[in-house]
């Protein structure tokens, strides 16, 4: 089976410093991948490394095209991954004001994407955008809201919600519940993980929230100081952390 | 006049605004920038329209400058005097005569015809700007021939309104591949971009020039199922009695009253002139 991503010896350095090394994996189609870490682990450098925001100094990260089988998208051109950007991958980044255009409604905001890859017909891309509304729990005469008038869970789920409209199969995730409170934080992650099942996502999610990657992720990697220490199934990493910062990491955990 | 160079500006600049506008002619649509230079005029009064139309000027041009359609209105007349002082070139109001216009938000209502030039002053030359406010984006967009966020904004138009509200400024698509911003002139004028004149675009604070060689395609943006429609009010002229022309309303008095004008006065006084009458021509003029 081949990979859907696999990355190859990926290094970024800002200057003297690291901000990620050697870091190299696969995701297989369907899988969900939870990369976890302390603050300045190089979580954030290694996601956006891989989503193409930032340019890294070493590897490749190669990605299985619908029509061209594996291909580096570090040497892709600019139009090709800015393509890929819209059509088959899907960021949702921590803040849903940087995923969203806050002068725009709710619907237009789910229906850029369609708009993007050349859809025309406004019925028809009304009609996806409330379909999208309604599987993110947002009601539908919300639809010509703007999303400044939402609620922080409201915007993340709008954020999903427009981001999956045009069925990507890797969806990056930094941080999706960074900054809601727990209820609403559990809504989401329920949320989430019915879509990613039902639509069989590939997903990478960066988060330091360990009961986040528990109920998502199949496999976690743990970094440090940019590096990975230690990969696996995600309950035998929890259940029985081998590294010693893996067990610092879910020894740090409050039982409530 | 030995004062001024011709056309008020060095032979040193024109030359540097004429290499803008033939590579925004061989480039249709695409933004060229250029050194925008400081007018003897505000910003918002046509620096970029004045600095294009000096930069294709010759002694034997006749200028026409209108403002929304008219000859007469405060910025016409002082572009139309600038000229007449700083290049001592022919003026005059007849469009047909002009070989060259400078227009503000209106295209005549008379074709032009091969030996014409058009030129137009633009605020914003960036389509783009009111929904990616990152120059670096915009131009990438551009670029990339991204333009799917130019229907987000058409989209939000219907969400909002039920119809493309938009009524100036309406997108264009360029030969397709650029899209457009047509300078502010009402939607009703969009299919007329497409025309024998050269057009030239001219933006000064913003130090954009772009064109639209002649019998250039230009196409306004759309939705399938809601069409571009190039409106305007549905009444004839109440002075000459057109019913194709691009009216202006004026309030005539607090009760109510109103009246339609063509916005081209050089088309409506030549119509009048031809003894074409509207609903509120002068009594004594119809029946004489």
């Amino acid at each position: 089976m081949t990979p859907l991503l696999s990355v190859r010896g990926l290094r970024k350095t800002y200057g003297g410093r690291i901000g990620c090394e050697d870091v190299s994996f696969d995701l297989y189609p369907g899988e969900v991948m939870g990369i976890v870490g302390e603050s300045g682990s190089g979580k954030s450098t290694l996601l956006n490394c891989m989503a193409g925001h930032l340019a890294p100094d070493a590897g490749e990260v190669l990605f299985d095209t619908r029509d061209r089988g594996p291909v580096d998208t570090l040497r892709m051109s600019e139009p090709e991954r800015r393509m890929l950007g819209r059509t088959d991958w899907a960021f949702v980044h921590q803040n849903a004001r940087d995923g969203l255009r806050m002068s725009v409604s709710a619907g237009g905001n789910v229906g850029e994407r369609l708009m993007a890859v050349g859809a025309r017909h406004y019925g028809d891309i009304r009609g996806k955008a409330l379909d999208w509304l309604d599987r993110v729990e947002i009601a539908a005469d919300r639809v010509d809201d703007r999303p400044s008038a939402f609620s922080g869970g409201m915007q993340q789920r709008l954020q999903i919600a427009r981001n999956l409209v045009t069925g990507p199969r890797l969806v990056f995730m930094d941080e999706p519940t960074g900054g809601l409170d727990v209820s609403v934080q559990a809504r989401l992650l329920d949320l989430l993980r019915g879509l990613v099942r039902e639509m069989g996502l590939s997903a990478i999610i960066v988060t330091h929230d360990l009961a986040v990657v528990r109920l998502l992720a199949d496999r976690i990697m743990v970094m440090k100081g940019g590096r990975v220490v230690e990969a696996g199934l995600t309950d035998q990493v929890l259940d029985d952390p081998q590294h010693a910062y893996s067990q610092l990491l879910v020894s740090s955990v409050l039982q409530v | 006049m030995s004062d001024y160079n011709f056309a008020y500006l060095d032979e040193q600049t024109k030359r540097m605004i004429r290499r803008a506008i033939l590579k925004g002619i061989a480039i249709p649509g695409y933004q060229v920038p250029f050194a925008s230079r400081e007018m003897p005029m505000p910003y918002g009064w046509g620096t970029g329209g004045v600095q294009v139309t000096a930069a294709c000027l010759t002694p034997d041009d006749r200028l026409k400058v209108i403002d929304q359609g008219a000859d007469d209105t405060t910025n016409a007349v002082s572009i139309r005097k600038f000229f007449e002082r700083t290049a001592e070139v022919a003026t005059t109001t007849v469009t047909s005569e002009a070989s060259v216009i400078q227009t503000r938000h209106r295209i005549p209502e008379e074709a032009l015809s091969e030996d014409q030039i058009l030129v137009y002053q633009v605020p914003i030359p960036e389509p783009l700007r009111f929904l990616e406010p990152r120059e670096t984006e915009t131009r990438k967009m551009h670029a990339l021939e991204e333009y799917g966020l130019m229907h987000v904004k058409l989209y939000e138009d219907i969400a909002r309104h039920g119809h493309i509200a938009t009524s100036y400024a309406y997108p264009v698509k360029v030969e397709g591949r650029y899209v457009m911003d047509p300078s502010p002139i009402p939607k009703f004028d969009n299919p007329k971009l497409e025309m024998a004149a050269i057009q030239l675009f001219g933006a000064g604070r913003e130090q954009r020039i772009y064109a639209i060689p002649p019998y250039t395609q230009v196409v306004s943006l759309d939705f399938e199922d809601h069409p571009f429609e190039a409106t305007k009010a549905p009444a004839p002229c109440d002075l000459c009695g057109a019913g194709d022309s691009y009216l202006d309303e004026v309030i005539t008095d607090d009760e109510g009253g109103r009246m339609f004008v063509c916005s081209d006065t050089d088309f409506c006084t030549t119509r009048q002139a031809a003894g074409h009458r509207g609903r509120l021509s002068p009594i004594e003029e119809a029946t004489a």
